[in-house]
């Protein structure tokens, strides 16, 4: 097999600079977990649909596997392992682990990412707000509910903290 | 080898049970090869364009273009990515409507209160595009350039008459949606063109609109979907009637029939139904998995009378405030 010509590939992932010889069809999805070695973000569908592998792209909500990795350079991609800033756990993170809104994990990472860019939006939504921002993510143990319930438990939790802890 | 031995003479079926090897190696890709551009002004873009021909792809936020690469569906010889070409991220009102360029990402034009005041039906349909994490990638000329005829933007862009500015190293051209949208995800766009902005027609201040459709899943993909546009008179009839549906035909559909019925009507339930039926005459849906052609016929009059009484009511609404 031939390989195709290597490029050298520059990364920031949750402040971290990575750097890599890769393909240009090397898929941002692939780059975190295989080069930057980043195994939160987990590549399900690998066209966008089940939402498993969301990240932030500059603080905007993406699918990293319809992203090829050379193509985002010079942006600021956040994963799961840069949702909290300290050793403990994101708002998000402990109300999901409280609410049960998680069973296999597989699907969380991206709900997590999904649901930090819901509420810093929007930071009082309602149940049928959650609801439908959480519907273009599939999990395919909980069913949904409890996934509602800590996104709103977060949100409520979120409120009262001082905003500059606010992430 | 273990495998071969065993799947000597036995049914083909049994093969896919060949030991699988776990190989961890970190350049496992899923696309095929492609040779990558990343242009950073329109220039450039046309002129790699110009230069590869039919063997390049534009490629801009990928939610259409890199499914179809990781399924190997697709297997362009050159992607030239326009996302560092900041020059065609403009979104602006100008003389001719709402100029939308071609880096405009679906949640940029979402967001913008230019685009829902002088196209209420592009502000109307946007939501229903995928879902956020794609809308923030995803571009509307993205959207439109890659025609798939379920595809929302196709319809906004049929009902309010957008123009195509198609831009290649020989100069530009406008085209009109008619002349765009050729079939299931087929353009006029000719090799080394490229669709550098649509134009959507500004509406009245006074315009409402709405978008409804059904489907499997809310962000899913559409089974039939209908958006309407409606101006009024000071006394309530309505002055302009735009109306297009996606999924009850290859490319999107524009519902001149049922448009002609309600002009100058205010909506009436009657006028509505007939109108409403009116638009199924001479259509030819596709089947297709989730559907077939006798659903969309019957759903859609269901949905056109639902996406003119929701315009409608927006508009009572707003005189209400």
């Amino acid at each position: 097999m031939e390989e195709q010509e290597k490029t050298c590939i520059e990364l920031s992932v949750n402040g971290m600079l990575y750097r890599a010889q890769a393909e240009p069809r090397l898929l941002l999805a692939d780059f975190i977990r295989h080069e930057a070695g980043l195994k939160g973000t987990h590549v399900g569908c690998a066209h966008g649909v089940c939402g498993a592998c969301t990240i932030q792209i500059d603080g905007c909500s993406a699918r990293s596997c319809l992203h090829f990795a050379v193509d985002v350079q010079g942006s600021q991609i956040t994963t799961v392992e840069g949702l909290a800033e300290t050793e403990q756990l994101h708002p998000l993170q402990q109300a999901f682990k409280e609410c049960h809104a998680l069973q296999c994990g597989f699907c969380t990472p991206g709900f997590l990412m999904t649901a930090q860019e819901f509420l810093r939006e929007n930071p009082e939504p309602t149940a049928e707000q959650a609801r439908e921002a959480m519907s273009n993510n599939l999990c395919r143990c909980t069913g949904y509910v409890n996934i509602v319930k800590a996104v709103l438990l977060a949100a409520e939790r979120m409120r009262r903290m001082p905003a500059s802890e606010d992430a | 080898m273990r495998s071969s031995k065993r799947n000597g003479g036995s049914p083909a079926w049994l093969r896919v049970f060949t030991p699988y090897e776990p190989k961890f190696r970190t350049d496992i890709v899923k696309p095929p090869k492609f040779e990558y551009y990343a242009p950073e002004t329109l220039q450039e873009v046309l002129e790699v364009l110009a230069f590869y021909g039919e063997d390049a792809r534009v490629l801009a936020g990928g939610q259409s273009l890199v499914p179809l690469l990781n399924f190997r569906i697709m297997q362009p010889a050159v992607l030239v990515s326009i996302n560092h070409c900041q020059e065609l991220a403009y979104l602006q009102q100008e003389e001719s409507g709402l100029v939308c360029g071609a880096l405009v990402r679906q949640a940029q034009a979402e967001r913008s209160d230019e685009a829902r005041r002088a196209c209420p039906l592009l502000a109307a349909a946007l939501p229903w595009v995928g879902g956020r994490a794609n809308r923030n990638r995803g571009t509307v000329c993205g959207s439109l350039a890659h025609a798939d005829p379920l595809a929302e933007l196709t319809a906004v862009a049929t009902a309010l008459d957008a123009t195509f500015i198609l831009s290649s190293v020989h100069g530009r051209r406008e085209v009109q949606a008619d002349e765009f949208f050729l079939g299931d995800l087929s353009t006029c766009v000719e090799p080394g063109e490229m669709l550098e902005a649509v134009c959507f027609p500004a509406s009245g201040p006074d315009a409402s609109a709405a978008f409804v459709e059904v489907g499997n899943r809310w962000h899913g993909f559409a089974v039939v979907g209908v958006g309407a546009q409606l101006e009024f008179e000071p006394d309530g009839r309505y002055k302009s009637v735009r109306l297009a549906a996606i999924g009850v035909g290859g490319t999107p559909v524009r519902l001149q029939a049922a448009q002609d019925i309600l002009l100058g009507t205010r909506g009436e339930p009657d006028a509505l139904s007939e109108a409403a039926h009116a638009a199924s005459a001479g259509l030819e849906p596709p089947g297709g998995f989730h559907a077939d052609a006798a659903y969309r016929l019957r759903v859609l009059p269901t949905l056109i009378e639902r996406a003119v009484k929701q315009a409608d009511g927006l508009r009572n609404a707003q005189q209400g405030d």
